[in-house]
């Protein structure tokens, strides 16, 4: 509760900081201010302390689970603030209104990790959503950046529309939008239920942007300015998929083999996809954006499996992946050229960058030792757990060995390629030591990802 | 202890070795670390033998099952040997090279050394696996950053084939994980496993693909005599020196042991397919005007006969592929100091362009010859001790009913690498000097300083092996007592 209230309070802080504040800087560290008393908030619901005790008539329920995803999501965000918090000035006027849209999305998304009726889902999922259609256009000056925004609105709001009508669906079939009651007595799958169940099911693989759902995503992932397309790319899509599967596991848990195989059909395009499309392209950005859509193939993998491994491999796939994204479009940023040549030489350049990057990518890729490994590890290993979709793993495989090819692409411009320009990128000691720290994060959950996981069962650090 | 040790000082010496500020500081720290790795191996091998000095179990991911157990035993012995013998002669044998960006250099070879001993002793297969892929990434980043004009794609190549091989296995490792009676990784665990025949046949095949990929076998093999060819010629020593050792030994500690059935029904398929590389290697090598690639075509030879006597399940064969893995990676590394001094001195690594060179640079040719004649397996070479066990153990191997085939050809395949390895040498060292080999020198401290140290190792095994048939023999007893109990 602590997260979701103070998330609100805090943006409209931000917009009245806008108000009175015309120094970007102050802006800026108020921002960070605000998310790290939010994030020691969150640790303190987690531990038990909770300073907001309002009565919710059992809409949401605050677990562990939920409560250590935001966690991850607010100190990922609060990396993205300390590295690309710069970049956010740079995109329009509105500074802290960019910050208050962010801290509302918070909002939305600890509604999202603990929500307990459908109603609650609705909720959050909006919440997190016109926020970002307002932050994609938010470079009103360029004209890719409104059609990425309008794209994204249209596609969202009939997204939006689709769930409104499973939702109904289901209350008709069960009366309730309580999901233990509509998980009560579900052997039966009713037509009416089952329509519910897919078209719930098709506007959530719409929200993190799974197969054949994902047209939208390059387009919007590419028009957007790039500091927002991380944050979207990163916590959002994160806080979706938690959504996503505490909705399939408390709803319709038990009868999971009846809507497996469409979901491991999904997972499949999804893998395959992502992977393939992003092998061809010319830019980084785009290639960031589908390999966004690969990765969600990777984390669908969860909710093809679904039993404990893949709760956990999910919130720590979260973590991995969004750190790591999170890195990559930090250094992408500062890049003047987002093609694969821009890359060309930058070990030379900017060895602190090149290294760090590497590591980031080399965890998108799933190399040992990093933490993209043991996410890697945690997804194969529950669906091989779960026994029946064998043929998925091989897949997953053969997925994982394609996105090799385009993350090594950037790795091999950095150190193999001579770059032609000797332009300085300018960087802040600050940005240089986050980025080392988060690599160094990365590693190290890669060889105890205990470390993070253990929250899971013994909260509160 | 020692294990811990031996994969430690090389990785936080590597690490340590990328902040170095000058390059000839480099270098000489990488030369003392190797030597100080060899040094800790031998008083492994030698003094502390105690099996608490010789092994280390540490909690890692217990939520997982998995422990950080290392553990010298008798399979990894030589190899972690050969490794540390490796990297010394191969710093000493390219001193004179200069590389820009040296300190990653050295800083990316030693972490292979870490990564390839981590490989062999590692006693927990997820472990074992981190560092199956941890040998490959810093490899990966030598051959593209110093290698020749191809080497970006060349690499890229090899990497991309290893990684989808080591993936196949990851799932093979998952899978008998979860069959696991404690749900574990650890080795015991996996040998305890009892699986049903059909799950046999698709895990062997598995774990196979990622271990014939690393040797290579054919048809896995195309990356290799490129990769070889451009990669900067130390690299392309770890790789056939060491690395490629990598496949065999995950064959005799995790394949033959835990997929004993899988093992038996299916050794035949894998048996020709080792055969046909054997005879197709030596064929392409007999055609190679480069002598790298020649080189590499008489290593995917050699490999194939090493796989092949694996499968004959018997107690020579396999001692024969461990002293054989051990004499391999010390008579290619010799092989590949003199390829790379020849392209040192005349810029080319044609053949058809060298000649007369014994008259220059006898010590040169005196090496060259006890080398290549160890690659033959010459008797009173070390590869001859080898090579005549796994012959015998083929020979007389009683679970396939082609062992006669078997033997014969690989006895064709041994007459071919004397037909391709003494045409090699005839060109190259004999024969009228032309222009570009007039002027040639003879060797420098250095280089002659790590030749006589192989030369002694090829000649002091060959005559005198009872070191190394005691060191294998209690371990091939107890490797073959887990693939035959559960022989059907």
């Amino acid at each position: 509760m602590n997260a979701i209230v103070f998330s609100a309070i805090w943006g409209v802080v931000m917009m009245f900081t806008g108000l009175f504040v015309k120094n970007n800087r102050i802006v800026r560290l108020t921002a960070i201010a605000g998310l790290a008393l939010l994030l020691l908030l969150n640790i303190q619901d987690m531990r038990g302390i909770h300073l907001f005790d309002v009565d919710v008539k059992g809409m949401l329920s605050f677990e562990t689970f939920g409560l250590l995803f935001n966690s991850i999501a607010f100190s990922c965000t609060l990396i993205y603030f300390i590295l690309s918090g710069r970049d956010i000035e740079q995109v329009g006027m509105h500074v802290a209104e960019y910050f208050a849209l962010l801290f509302f999305i918070l909002c939305g998304v600890s509604i999202a990790s603990s929500f307990n009726t459908l109603l609650m889902l609705f909720l959050g999922i909006e919440i997190i959503s016109i926020p970002l259609y307002i932050l994609t256009g938010s470079d009103k000056r360029n004209l890719k950046s409104n059609e990425a925004s309008l794209k994204y609105f249209l596609m969202g709001s009939f997204s939006t529309g689709l769930m409104l009508m499973g939702i109904a669906l289901i209350y008709g079939a069960k009366g309730s939008f309580v999901m233990e009651a509509i998980a009560l007595g579900n052997s039966d799958l009713t037509p009416m239920l089952s329509a519910g169940l897919l078209l719930l099911l098709f506007s959530m693989a719409f929200k993190v942007s799974a197969a054949p759902f994902h047209f939208w995503t390059p387009d919007v992932y590419d028009g957007a300015p790039t500091v927002f397309t991380s944050f979207m790319a990163t916590i959002v899509k994160a806080a979706a998929f938690i959504a996503f599967l505490r909705l399939f596991e408390g709803c319709f848990g038990d009868m999971q083999p009846q809507w497996q195989l469409p979901v491991a059909i999904i997972t499949a395009a999804t893998l395959l996809i992502g992977n393939i499309t992003a092998v061809f392209q010319q830019s980084v950005k785009r290639m960031l954006a589908y390999s966004s859509i690969a990765q969600a193939g990777f984390m669908m993998l969860a909710l093809v499996s679904l039993n404990g491994r893949a709760k956990e491999g999910l919130i720590f796939y979260a973590a991995a992946y969004s750190l790591a994204t999170i890195g990559v479009f930090a250094v992408l940023i500062k890049m003047k050229d987002y093609t694969f040549e821009g890359f060309n030489g930058l070990g030379k350049r900017e060895p602190v960058l090149a290294a760090a990057n590497t590591v980031f990518l080399l965890s998108l890729a799933g190399i040992p030792a990093t933490a993209g490994f043991m996410a890697k590890f945690y997804m194969l290993s529950a669906t091989i757990a779960n026994g029946r979709v064998f043929w998925l793993v091989i897949l997953a495989i053969g997925c994982a060995a394609i996105s090799v090819y385009y993350y090594f692409r950037v790795i091999q411009a950095m150190y193999f390629k001579e770059g032609e320009e000797e332009h300085a990128i300018a960087t802040t000691p600050v940005f240089k030591v986050i980025l080392v720290l988060v690599a160094i994060v990365l590693i190290v959950l890669g060889l105890f990802p205990q470390w993070l996981l253990d929250n899971l069962y013994n909260p509160g650090f | 202890m020692i294990p811990v040790l031996m994969i430690l000082v090389p990785l936080v010496s590597g690490l340590f070795t990328f902040f170095i500020k000058r390059d000839s500081v480099a270098k000489w720290w990488s030369l003392v670390t190797s030597l100080a790795v060899l040094v800790i191996s031998l008083a492994g091998l030698t003094m502390f033998k105690e099996a608490s000095n010789l092994q280390t179990n540490m909690e890692w991911l217990p939520v997982l099952g998995s422990r950080f157990h290392v553990s010298l035993d008798g399979l990894g012995q030589l190899l972690c040997l050969l490794t540390a013998i490796a990297f010394p002669v191969i710093f000493g044998a390219t001193y004179n090279a200069s590389y820009s960006k040296a300190r990653s250099f050295y800083a990316l070879m030693l972490l292979s050394q870490a990564g390839l001993m981590g490989v062999f002793v590692a006693m927990d297969a997820l472990l074992f696996y981190f560092f199956w892929e941890l040998a490959l990434i810093p490899a990966y980043f030598l051959c593209s950053i110093w290698g020749g004009e191809k080497r970006i794609a060349v690499t890229f190549k090899f990497f991309i084939y290893t990684f989808i091989g080591s993936l196949l296995m990851l799932i093979g490792i998952i899978y008998i994980y979860y069959r696991t009676p404690d749900l574990s990784f650890s080795i015991d665990s996996f040998y305890k496993v009892r699986l049903a025949l059909n799950e046999q046949s698709w895990l062997f095949w598995a774990f196979f693909i990622a271990f014939a990929i690393k040797m290579p076998l054919f048809p896995f093999h195309t990356w290799q005599p490129d990769t070889y060819e451009q990669a900067p010629t130390a690299a392309t020593m770890v790789l056939s020196g060491v690395m490629v050792k990598m496949g065999l030994f995950g064959i005799l500690r995790w394949l033959a042991p835990v997929l004993p059935e899988g093992f038996w029904s299916w050794g035949d398929a894998a048996a020709f397919l080792c055969m046909f590389g054997m005879i197709y290697a030596s064929i392409l090598a007999i055609q190679q005007d480069d002598l790298k690639r020649l080189v590499a075509y008489s290593s995917i030879a050699h490999m194939g006969l090493m796989c092949l006597a694996i499968f004959s399940t018997t107690d020579t064969g396999l001692q024969g592929v461990m002293i054989q893995m051990f004499s391999h990676g010390i008579n290619i590394i010799g092989l590949w100091i003199v390829v790379e001094i020849i392209e040192r001195r005349f810029h080319t690594r044609k053949i058809s362009e060298l000649g007369g060179l014994a008259q220059k640079a006898p010590a040169l040719a005196i090496f060259l010859v006890t080398v290549a004649l160890a690659n033959v397996a010459l008797p009173l070479t070390n590869a001859f001790i080898g090579e005549f066990l796994m012959f015998t153990g083929v020979f007389t191997s009683n679970v396939s009913q082609y062992n006669y085939i078997y033997t014969a050809v690989a006895g064709i395949s041994i007459i071919l690498s004397a037909v391709y390895t003494l045409n090699m040498i005839q060109k190259v060292f004999y024969g009228n000097t032309n222009t570009l080999t007039a002027p040639a020198t003879d060797l420098r401290f250095n280089e002659k300083l790590v030749l006589i140290i192989l030369v002694g190792l090829i000649l002091v095994f060959g005559v005198y092996p009872q070191p190394m048939l005691e060191l294998t023999q209690s371990t091939v007893e107890g490797l073959l007592k887990r693939m035959i109990t559960k022989h059907p």
